[in-house]
């Protein structure tokens, strides 16, 4: 396990930015993109908040190329946009010249077209056009993007709920480190849809004033809908091509709570297992971590549980912590990925993006999440002084927790060699 | 090197609570094959059994099943393969949403995520190991057999138990029937090929095996190696792929002694089987198991299964015959599967035995 996993490319789409510098500059302004549902039809409207992405499905076709087309599902789109992004900020024009692979994350598939044929489909079996179901299973968004980067040497899909594209870095860096792909593109994709709208509603944790991740006063999370895909490259890849190297895919961590398929154990035993994995292989202590992004859904129990693990993991010497998701709301399966490449963001411009949404420490904590964007270097809101006079952001740890106790952290360094 | 230790199947035949290797091979004509289900509270809480739908409890018995019959009761990974996950529970929640979106109750939604099996036979097992789920069409099974052989060669785990699960519904059938995956009407699973007319038989299946590092006494075969390839406009070359594929694991096309095909009876994919068992295993024999467990994304598990079984007990049952060659030694099978010639894979199993 001693190769090195380096991220050359990043590509991002969410309800913040149409693209990594656009995502860039409201993470710095400090602008969320929680708001009112315009994307489909639903009696949540006005009442339940959602992370949509600005882009309608028309507009990414046009801007895609496919304008003509009706075979895309809104998460293949938001997928290859970002997925496009990434190559090409890699400088990757031929994926033929390495062998090059694609592992998407996606927890809703093509269910936004899906859905509106099974309505068609309960009123009379014989109608609703087959186009809106073909692409209903999880693989096809995956070979809609792999088709259009022109990746064919390894493709495969993961979902695991809310950690599912942690998931495929940590798989994607395996098929590097062990010779298998000297390339690979890896992320997730979901779209938002009335299927997961109400299916978090009958769970109860939708907040109807937006997410408060690690606030007392939380009710619940607020969905999103985005892509974002990172380029990994061998050692010897980037060596070679004299590459750019935008992070190291330092360590990762995937460990099950084991406790309950939606609830998280009150000792956060998952999410402190999967942390101390994580460090662990990036051959660091905890006190190396010098910023967590949080996976911190606003949900009373995920915050809670989340919470206890990095109190018993950092002890006295909790870094400085944020949850990004009052930007982008929980884009589900794409989570991992949206907040891999946010976590690369605060490494190049050191800067501790702010836990929207947060004012009361919650009882049970100790700690609470950063709030104003921190520059490194200069005065932060933190609690613990001595990670906060810490002039750099070198190693970020990044947490994303799912639905069957299926928890996987990812810690992401500075490349020193550069 | 990785071994296959434990096994647990539920399909349309008699493959679980059995010592037997299709010796009463059930025959069906139906529009798709249903699995044979065992008596579920020998296995799960009947009060925790009784929410499950029927996929789960399907994945957590040939889970437990498997557990048993390898010995190894806490694997260090658990990775699970399957195309549409609960079928069932997303028709429920499509239903309610199209009626009305104010549906209380929250448990066909959870079940329907992608990892609940995965997940349910953590919290059975108590197991905080590495766990996931692949979720690629006929590629799910395989890519989880990957992940799980990099942990052997990474030495992150030393064990790792892996599922191939996929449930059919009368509706997704007349649904994905329209799209022309399947034969119009029921069929004799017997009498499949004599079909001659495009579309399958569906099936479904809940497979897990145990593998291990290390060879034991209940060990049925290597797994050597698996491989997936994706088929865009042409990408996927056999006379490319399969000579590198083989030499990778030191093994040559005379070393494969039957050549296990994912035919299915469907008059437009099955020439792609014929023509490469033709080209590049000319003289040897090949086989099939699909009339047994009917086609679905991760049918492979049925295979896998069938492969393990042949090498254990050195038996070839006729049933599996597709051609009339018969092996003089069986040392080596090579599962070859495809869907809708995009997605084409390739296991790799090799006998313990000598």
């Amino acid at each position: 396990m001693s190769k090195k996993v380096f991220i050359t490319g990043i590509g991002i789409i969410c309800a913040i930015g149409n693209n990594v510098e656009e995502t860039l500059k409201s993470l710095l302004a400090g602008k969320s993109g929680i708001g009112e549902i315009t994307r489909f039809n639903t009696v949540h409207k006005g009442i339940i908040p959602m992370a949509e992405v600005k882009l309608s499905t028309p507009e990414l076709l046009t801007e895609l190329g496919h304008a003509d087309s009706d075979s895309f599902t809104r998460t293949a789109l938001l997928g290859m946009k970002a997925a496009k992004e990434a190559l090409k900020m890699a400088g990757i024009q031929n994926t033929k010249e390495y062998k090059t692979g694609l592992i998407s994350a996606t927890t809703v598939g093509g269910m936004d077209r899906s859905e509106g044929f099974y309505a068609s489909y309960l009123a009379d079996p014989g109608s609703g056009r087959l186009r809106d179901v073909i692409n209903h299973d999880c693989g096809d968004s995956t070979e809609r993007i792999a088709h259009e980067l022109d990746i064919s040497d390894f493709v495969t899909t993961i979902s695991t709920a809310c950690s599912s594209s942690v998931n495929a870095m940590m798989f994607g860096s395996n098929l590097i480190k062990t010779g298998q792909l000297d390339r690979v593109v890896v992320g997730g994709t979901d779209s938002t849809t009335r299927f997961t709208l109400n299916g978090f509603n009958t769970l109860m944790i939708l907040d109807k004033t937006g997410c408060h991740p690690f606030d007392d006063n939380r009710a619940g999370l607020t969905l999103g809908e985005g892509a974002a895909y990172l380029v990994l490259e061998s050692e010897d890849v980037v060596r070679k091509e004299q590459k750019k190297v935008l992070a190291e895919v330092s360590g990762y961590g995937n460990a099950n709570d084991a406790y309950h398929q939606t609830a998280s154990s009150p000792e956060g035993t998952g999410a402190f297992l999967a942390m101390s994995k994580a460090i662990a292989m990036s051959g660091l202590l905890p006190a190396d971590i010098d910023y967590i992004n949080v996976h911190g859904t606003g949900t009373q129990n995920n915050d809670l549980s989340e919470g206890i693990a990095v109190e018993r993991l950092f002890g006295e010497h909790v870094p400085p912590f944020s949850s990004t998701k009052g930007f982008t709301g929980h884009t589900l399966g794409a989570a991992g990925a949206v907040e891999a490449v946010i976590s690369i963001l605060s490494l190049q411009n050191q800067v501790i993006f702010p836990n929207l949404g947060f004012t009361t420490p919650m009882k049970e904590l100790r700690i609470t999440p950063v709030t104003v964007s921190s520059q490194r270097g200069v005065e932060t809101h933190c609690d613990v002084e001595t990670h906060c006079n810490a002039s750099l952001l070198r190693h970020v740890l990044s947490n994303s927790f799912g639905f069957g106790g299926n928890n996987s952290s990812v810690v992401i360094s500075m490349n020193n060699d550069q | 090197m990785a071994y296959l230790n434990g096994i647990g199947l539920i399909s349309p035949q008699k493959t679980a609570e059995t010592s037997e290797f299709l010796t009463d091979v059930m025959e069906y004509t139906a529009d798709y094959l249903k699995c044979i289900e065992p008596v579920y509270r020998t296995y799960i809480d009947p009060i925790q059994s009784r929410r499950m739908s029927r996929l789960i409890k399907m994945g957590i018995t040939a889970a437990k099943l498997s557990i048993a019959d390898s010995g190894c009761e806490m694997p260090d990974a658990i990775i699970t393969g399957t195309g549409l996950g609960s079928v069932e529970d997303t028709e429920k929640i499509l239903g309610e949403i199209t009626k009305e979106e104010r549906f209380l109750n929250p448990t066909p939604f959870i079940q329907s995520t992608y990892n609940t099996i995965s997940s349910q036979v953590a919290i059975q097992l108590r197991c905080h190991n590495y766990n996931s789920t692949y979720v690629h069409r006929t590629f799910s099974f395989e890519s989880s057999l990957m992940d799980g052989l990099m942990q052997l060669e990474e030495k992150t785990a030393r064990t790792f138990l892996a599922g191939a699960i996929d449930e059919m519904t009368m509706n997704h059938l007349l649904i994905t029937r329209r799209i022309g995956l399947w034969k119009m009407g029921p069929v004799s699973n017997m009498a499949l090929l004599d079909s001659k007319s495009p579309g399958s038989l569906a099936g479904e299946g809940s497979a897990f095996f145990l593998i291990g590092a290390d060879k034991q006494p209940s060990t049925y075969a290597e797994l050597s190696d698996v491989a997936t390839c994706i088929n865009f406009n042409g990408s996927f070359k056999p006379e490319t792929f399969l000579p590198e594929f083989l030499a990778k694991n030191n093994f040559s096309k005379d070393d494969i002694d039957i050549v296990m095909l994912g035919t299915s009876g469907d008059s437009v994919y099955d020439p792609i089987y014929t023509s490469f068992a033709n080209q590049f295993f000319p003289g040897k024999a090949h086989g099939w198991f699909k009339h047994l467990c009917g086609e679905y994304h991760t049918a492979t598990g049925f295979g896998l299964y069938v492969a393990a079984n042949i090498l254990k007990r050195h038996v070839y049952p006729e049933i599996l015959h597709l051609n009339s060659v018969n092996p003089g030694k069986i040392k080596n099978v090579l599962i070859y599967n495809q869907f809708r010639n995009v997605n084409h894979s390739f296991i790799l199993v090799r006998s313990c035995a000598g």
